[in-house]
């Protein structure tokens, strides 16, 4: 475990000083689960709409991408139960999240300093993370009826008819949660992004968006994420 | 005729303008079969084998004179039999030719997704083009005929065609060809109407089927190929013949509202999240105050 601390800059201050946020291993799957979910985005999109098929095209075409949209769909929920887990111990839902649920208007106004502090993951990330996992799990339950759709008999023609909707429906709110999670993390939080990619955050960052966490991990009282 | 099966009117899953959209041609296919004067000697699937090269499947043998018990990817036409009590207490054995229905309203490619894997001609004719199906099998969900069957080894779907290519330079489909009994006639779709409405009127007045009548179901919005039968209030005593066959609520649902639904959430969701970062800009941290208590 490391728990050297490294400098952004010899110059900075203490601030600047870099504290381990993801383990390599979260890091990893939290890759290989975006790749996934990029290539199920534009393959599902280009199923949805004749105005987006031509995703399809950019990655090798139609009857390709239906091949490889299922098995994609197999790593993605693979790399959703690593996420469980890695994280549910810090996904778990708390009386703090309720409180912080009931502040939510001051998140979005970007009023932070009224939230109550939070530990590793605030309420929206693990809402986000719940979310995907539901839905995960519904879209892997209607994807296998779509994925071998000519095997099921004529008489279980209706579990098809549901798994073509469940399907659709479940990716659209899949759809909302990547577009909210990719524009908060990339330019709306700054530090976030390279947190994934690097697996350090600044203490100030720290400070500011996950305060118990910070508290916790720089008194020592949890174990710092293995880089 | 001839000329008319190569009018596209309508396109799975594209983007842009049909070229045959709002034509009116005179003449638009229709073949019908007279299940009363059908003999079941199965003329019909050998002359679909032939025509469209495929070999003799294996047969499945359940206790009837079906050949197997659906159509198959290289089998499009098939007799269904059905052992049919009457009320009376007489038998009848009822045999229907299986195979595409032709749709007015086709349910197959309402719910494909790829650009001009299915087409509907002018004609009435609805035909897959192999080449540009992708083999997500959504017309399987979509059909209310249990129809359209994959190849796992092709893996693309396949279907009767009507016989286009014989129908697009002036001949009769095979099927047509081939059966002995007069059943199968061929012609545009007024004159199978008249002549079917005839046959079920003399069912009628003189053999003494009080409900013998026409299927050309509403549900689709009328098919391109159209029964005779003996009983028309229960068409599934034949071989499952839906009562009201019509494209699945779901397809509807999905390719309508819910597409719609769909597209403004997303649009609206990019736009939502640009006006957000524009009215309240991006987080930033906050340097943590000297007189932090906790500060380690």
């Amino acid at each position: 475990m490391s728990t050297k601390a490294i400098s952004r800059s010899t110059a900075a201050g203490r601030d600047e000083e870099l504290i381990p946020r993801y383990s390599l291993g979260e890091r990893a799957n939290h890759w290989l689960g975006s790749l996934a979910y990029i290539y199920l985005l534009m393959t599902g999109l280009a199923f949805w709409s004749p105005y987006l098929y031509w995703m399809a095209a950019v990655v090798g075409g139609a009857p390709t991408a239906r091949f490889w949209h299922p098995w994609l769909g197999l790593i993605f929920t693979v790399s959703l139960f690593w996420m469980l887990k890695q994280w549910h111990g810090d996904m778990r839902i708390d009386d703090n999240d309720r409180a912080w649920a009931k502040a939510m208007p001051d998140y979005i106004q970007n009023r932070d300093d009224e939230l109550p502090p939070t530990g590793r993951f605030n309420f929206g990330q693990k809402l986000f993370f719940w979310g995907m996992l539901l839905s995960v799990i519904l879209l892997l339950l209607s994807g296998v009826v779509l994925w071998y759709t000519e095997t099921l008999p004529w008489s279980l023609r209706y579990v098809r008819y549901a798994a073509i909707l469940i399907h659709a429906s479940v990716a659209l709110v899949t759809i909302g949660l990547f577009l909210v999670h990719v524009y908060m993390s990339t330019i709306l939080e700054k530090g976030s992004f390279s947190a994934m990619v690097h697996g350090y955050v600044t203490r100030a960052w720290a400070w500011t968006f996950h305060r118990t966490w910070y508290y916790e991990v720089t008194s020592g009282s949890r174990p710092r994420p293995r880089q | 005729m001839s000329q008319a099966s190569t009018e596209i009117i309508r396109i799975s899953g594209h983007a842009g303008s049909v070229p045959g959209a709002g034509l009116n041609r005179e003449f638009q296919v229709c073949k019908l079969v007279d299940t009363t004067t059908c003999i079941g000697c199965k003329a019909c699937e050998v002359a679909c084998l032939e025509w469209n090269g495929y070999t003799f499947s294996e047969t499945t043998f359940d206790n009837t004179y079906q050949t197997m018990p659906e159509t198959a990817w290289n089998y499009w036409n098939l007799i269904k039999f059905n052992e049919h009590e009457r009320a009376d207490g007489s038998m009848m054995l009822l045999m229907r030719k299986d195979q595409c229905m032709h749709c007015e309203d086709p349910g197959c490619l309402a719910a494909c997704p790829a650009d001009g894997a299915i087409v509907q001609y002018a004609n009435g004719i609805v035909d897959f083009q192999e080449q540009h199906c992708i083999g997500c099998g959504y017309c399987i969900t979509g059909c209310p005929f249990n129809i359209p069957k994959f190849s796992p080894e092709a893996r693309k779907v396949f279907k009767c065609t009507l016989c286009n290519d014989r129908v697009s330079v002036g001949l009769e489909p095979a099927c047509i060809k081939a059966c002995p009994t007069g059943c199968l006639h061929f012609g545009t779709k007024p004159e199978m109407k008249e002549l079917a409405e005839t046959r079920a009127e003399q069912l009628r007045n003189v053999s003494g089927f009080a409900d013998a009548g026409v299927y050309d179901p509403p549900g689709v919005s009328g098919t391109h190929v159209i029964y005779v039968l003996h009983d028309a209030k229960n068409p599934e005593l034949y071989g499952g013949l839906p009562k009201d066959p019509h494209i699945p609520y779901s397809v509807r649902l999905w390719k309508g509202p819910l597409k719609w639904l769909g597209n403004f959430a997303m649009i609206g969701g990019l736009v939502g999240l640009a006006w957000h970062y524009m009215r309240y800009g991006p987080k930033n941290e906050e340097p943590i105050p000297p007189d932090d208590r906790r500060r380690v």
